[in-house]
């Protein structure tokens, strides 16, 4: 098959989006496939109107790529495309939507408020924020609402700091939220299918560093991934049962990640959904992948079977 | 030509393991860790970005008879052996005139004292490689040249920052932090110094801390790596003499210049002037990296020098970059807030600007890329030590007028936002 990898563009995780994709590229051709690598930029719609491709692999992260744009694109140039539809993408880029999705789904997560910079341009919203912190307590996490990789995430301790913590999320996105933290271990469960998708076993990060950011997402030996993560089984039972709600209620297909948090009362929290998730050396997913015996080869060929437009 | 099948499209290797490759990697290559930042100065390239960020001279500017002259000459007279391995050290006509070159500034050198490197960033290299163990102390002006971090890191040297100021070096401060490191049992080994037109600081060490700072490394016996790509980019003023004449002879300092400055960078010749000792140590670390600096654009060097004066080249960069940076200076006067404070460089090709403390200028760059189009070099790429967040390294020698005018003027507009969103922030009281 002829398979167009969809990478880079202009957002700001396009160095991660050229990694995933380096390894995608690697995996298609092991699998005989013809690659046409494309860095999505003004001449996406030509190339890809010239070359027609069979499939496209979406291997883009962040804005432009992971937030239905570009499967907008694909859904009007008829190339089936991997991973989530338009809509699922839309929603899981959004941090509120997806909360309030999961709200409404009866998924527990950590209670949050979201502003733009406009409310508090405009509306005067820094006068909420006292009311905010007495109801979210401390530490809070404030993060932009559409944004990858822990850029522009604080948690903060003190009060005082909360004015620099929204100047920094609001430098990555128009929107920030401002979310209760929940204190305990990092866990993922990636999900592969659409009509009848499965769990992958359960990963667990374990940054060197006090906070899973950037560096320590990106940095080979920065965090330890332990997959399948050491957890008593019934935890990640709940866990897979509970990514694979959160992935329904989204309305993903294809595959997905799904990050929550194991508080130390044994207790869930989802806090958020990757549409596309990274496949860089040290991402979650590839190692939650090796963790159920299907090597990165073995998942690229799923996805790419799943392929489809719409939804 | 017949076309190889599979030349374009063979498979790029990538084994499905990635560890594999992890748990081998030494600990120099494992040292260097992924950065937010540096990952988005790569948006800077996108063509939609108007870019402050990168230090390309022009070479636009180049003229096109004495370019074709030179590779005239290079293929009628010298095709063989511009093909040819040349000495590690360089080519001995190139070195006598990289001599010629450094007298012209009242720098006094022997050809022997001279080893011709891959531009200025392999004799950055080349020296650090030479002196450092994992550990050794480096002192280095704060903000220091971003490019010579990748070395200082990759031979895991301990940088210690020392301030600087609209005078270069704050050498007294130096001093202190020598004694400190002294009693700590750790006493530095070398200072990195870039003296004249500093990048990204943008300012010139004064005559009497250039004296003190020769003085310093006498009395403590700690070598200086002067590095001096842009002695000559000089707009206005005189010039002052380097560390290198100011040692006199004695062996304290390592003088690294480059002919990308004054010639052009794509020919990738540099040089470092050193005593025999430590060219012959660096000469084999050169012969390991590459056996020599690639021959023909040697020889393009020579040709080009024999054939021109190059004073008169530097002399019409300088024109043009003096221009430029009056339009970014006025630009700057004209869009940057009252609280912003920048250097106002005499030569060289960056402006160091900075901004109130709470702004941080790697978050800025995010919102400048995605809002404005337009980067810059955040001040935390010329620190090892997390400083410099609200400072920026300005360029412009790389476009023209107009272009850094509307460049400053989107910057502005980011600072503005993000100040004004500041005020909101505070609350209504």
């Amino acid at each position: 098959m002829k398979v167009a990898v969809l990478k880079g563009g202009r957002s700001l995780e396009r160095e991660v989006s050229l990694r995933s994709a380096s390894n995608v590229e690697a995996a298609l051709r092991r699998l005989g496939h013809t690659v046409l690598p494309v860095d999505a930029d003004q001449r996406l719609v030509k190339i890809l109107r010239e070359e027609r491709p069979d499939v496209a692999f979406v291997a883009m992260h962040g804005k432009g790529g992971e937030d239905g744009t570009v499967q907008e694109l694909l859904e009007i140039l008829e190339i089936p495309y991997t991973g989530s539809g338009v809509l699922a993408c839309q929603r899981s880029m959004d941090k509120a939507i997806t909360k309030a999705i999961f709200e409404n789904a009866g998924i527990r997560t950590p209670a949050w408020f979201a502003f733009s910079e406009d409310a508090f341009r405009e509306l005067g919203a820094a006068d909420t924020m006292g009311d905010i912190m007495e109801r979210l307590g401390m530490p809070l996490v404030v993060k932009p609402v559409r944004q990858g990789s822990a850029l522009g995430i604080s948690v903060i301790k003190d009060p005082a700091h909360l004015p620099q913590a929204l100047l920094s999320a609001l430098s990555y996105d128009d929107r920030v939220m401002l979310e209760a933290f929940v204190a305990g271990r990092e866990l993922s469960v990636s999900v592969l299918g659409t009509d009848d998708p499965r769990a992958l076993p359960v990963v667990e990060a374990v940054p060197q560093s006090d906070f899973y950011d950037f560096e320590s997402r990106y940095t080979p030996g920065a965090t330890e991934l332990r997959a399948p993560a050491p957890i008593p089984d019934d935890v990640a039972a709940e866990a897979s049962a509970l990514a694979l709600n959160c992935y329904r209620a989204i309305g993903c297909r294809g595959f997905g990640r799904i990050d929550m948090m194991l508080d130390p009362d044994g207790a869930l929290w989802v806090l958020e959904l990757n549409a596309i998730p990274g496949m860089t050396d040290t991402s979650l997913l590839p190692a939650a992948a090796r963790a159920a015996d299907m090597d990165f080869d073995e998942f690229v060929e799923r996805a790419l079977a799943l392929a489809d437009l719409g939804g | 030509m017949e076309t190889v099948k599979g030349a374009v499209t063979g498979n790029r290797l990538g084994p499905p393991d990635p560890e594999r490759y992890e748990r081998r990697f030494a600990s120099r290559a494992a040292g260097i860790r992924s950065s937010a930042m540096r990952d988005m100065m790569s948006l800077t390239e996108r063509p939609d970005i108007i870019s402050l960020a990168t230090g390309f001279p022009d070479t636009a500017s180049f003229p096109a008879e004495v370019f074709d002259d030179v590779w005239a000459a290079i293929a009628r007279d010298h095709r063989a052996s511009s093909l040819q391995y040349g000495p590690t050290e360089g080519l001995a006509e190139l070195r006598e005139r990289i001599c010629e070159i450094m007298a012209y500034g009242g720098a006094e050198a022997h050809p022997d004292d001279i080893i011709v490197t891959a531009g200025g960033q392999q004799a950055i290299d080349l020296s650090v490689r030479t002196f450092t163990n994992p550990g050794d102390v480096v002192l280095a002006e704060g903000p220091t040249y971003p490019g010579a971090v990748p070395s200082l890191t990759t031979y895991e040297a301990r940088v210690v920052h020392v301030p600087i100021d609209e005078d270069g070096m704050l050498v007294d401060q130096a001093e202190a932090e020598i004694d400190r490191l002294t009693a700590e049992g750790t006493p530095p080994k070398l200072i990195y110094t870039i003296p004249t037109f500093h990048n990204p600081g943008g300012v010139t060490m004064s005559l009497e801390r250039r004296r003190r700072l020769i003085e310093l490394a006498r009395e403590r016996e700690l070598l200086i790596i002067e590095d001096n790509p842009y002695g000559y980019v000089r707009f206005e003023g005189d010039p002052l003499p380097t560390l290198w004449e100011l040692d006199g002879g004695e062996g304290w300092v390592l003088h690294l210049s480059t002919f990308s400055k004054i010639l052009a960078p794509g020919l990738r010749v540099g040089w470092v002037a050193a005593p025999g000792q430590v060219l012959r140590k660096m000469n084999l670390s050169k012969q390991a990296a590459d056996l020599g600096t690639a021959t023909m654009t040697q020889r393009f060097v020579v040709e080009y020098l024999k054939r021109t004066d190059w004073r008169e080249h530097v002399q019409r960069l300088n024109t043009i970059y003096r221009s430029r940076r009056d339009a970014l200076l006025g630009a700057l006067d004209a869009e940057f807030p009252a609280e912003a404070s920048w250097t106002r460089p005499a030569g060289g090709l960056f402006v160091w600007a900075t901004l109130p403390d709470y702004i941080d200028t790697a978050e800025l760059l995010a919102r400048a890329i995605e809002r404005q189009k337009v980067a810059f070099v955040p001040g935390e790429a010329a620190f090892l030590d997390g400083r410099g967040r609200h400072s920026m390294r300005l360029n412009f020698s790389g476009a023209p007028e107009d272009v850094l005018v509307e460049g400053i003027q989107r910057i502005g507009q980011a600072i503005e936002q993000t100040m004004e969103l500041r005020r909101a922030l505070g609350g209504s009281e």
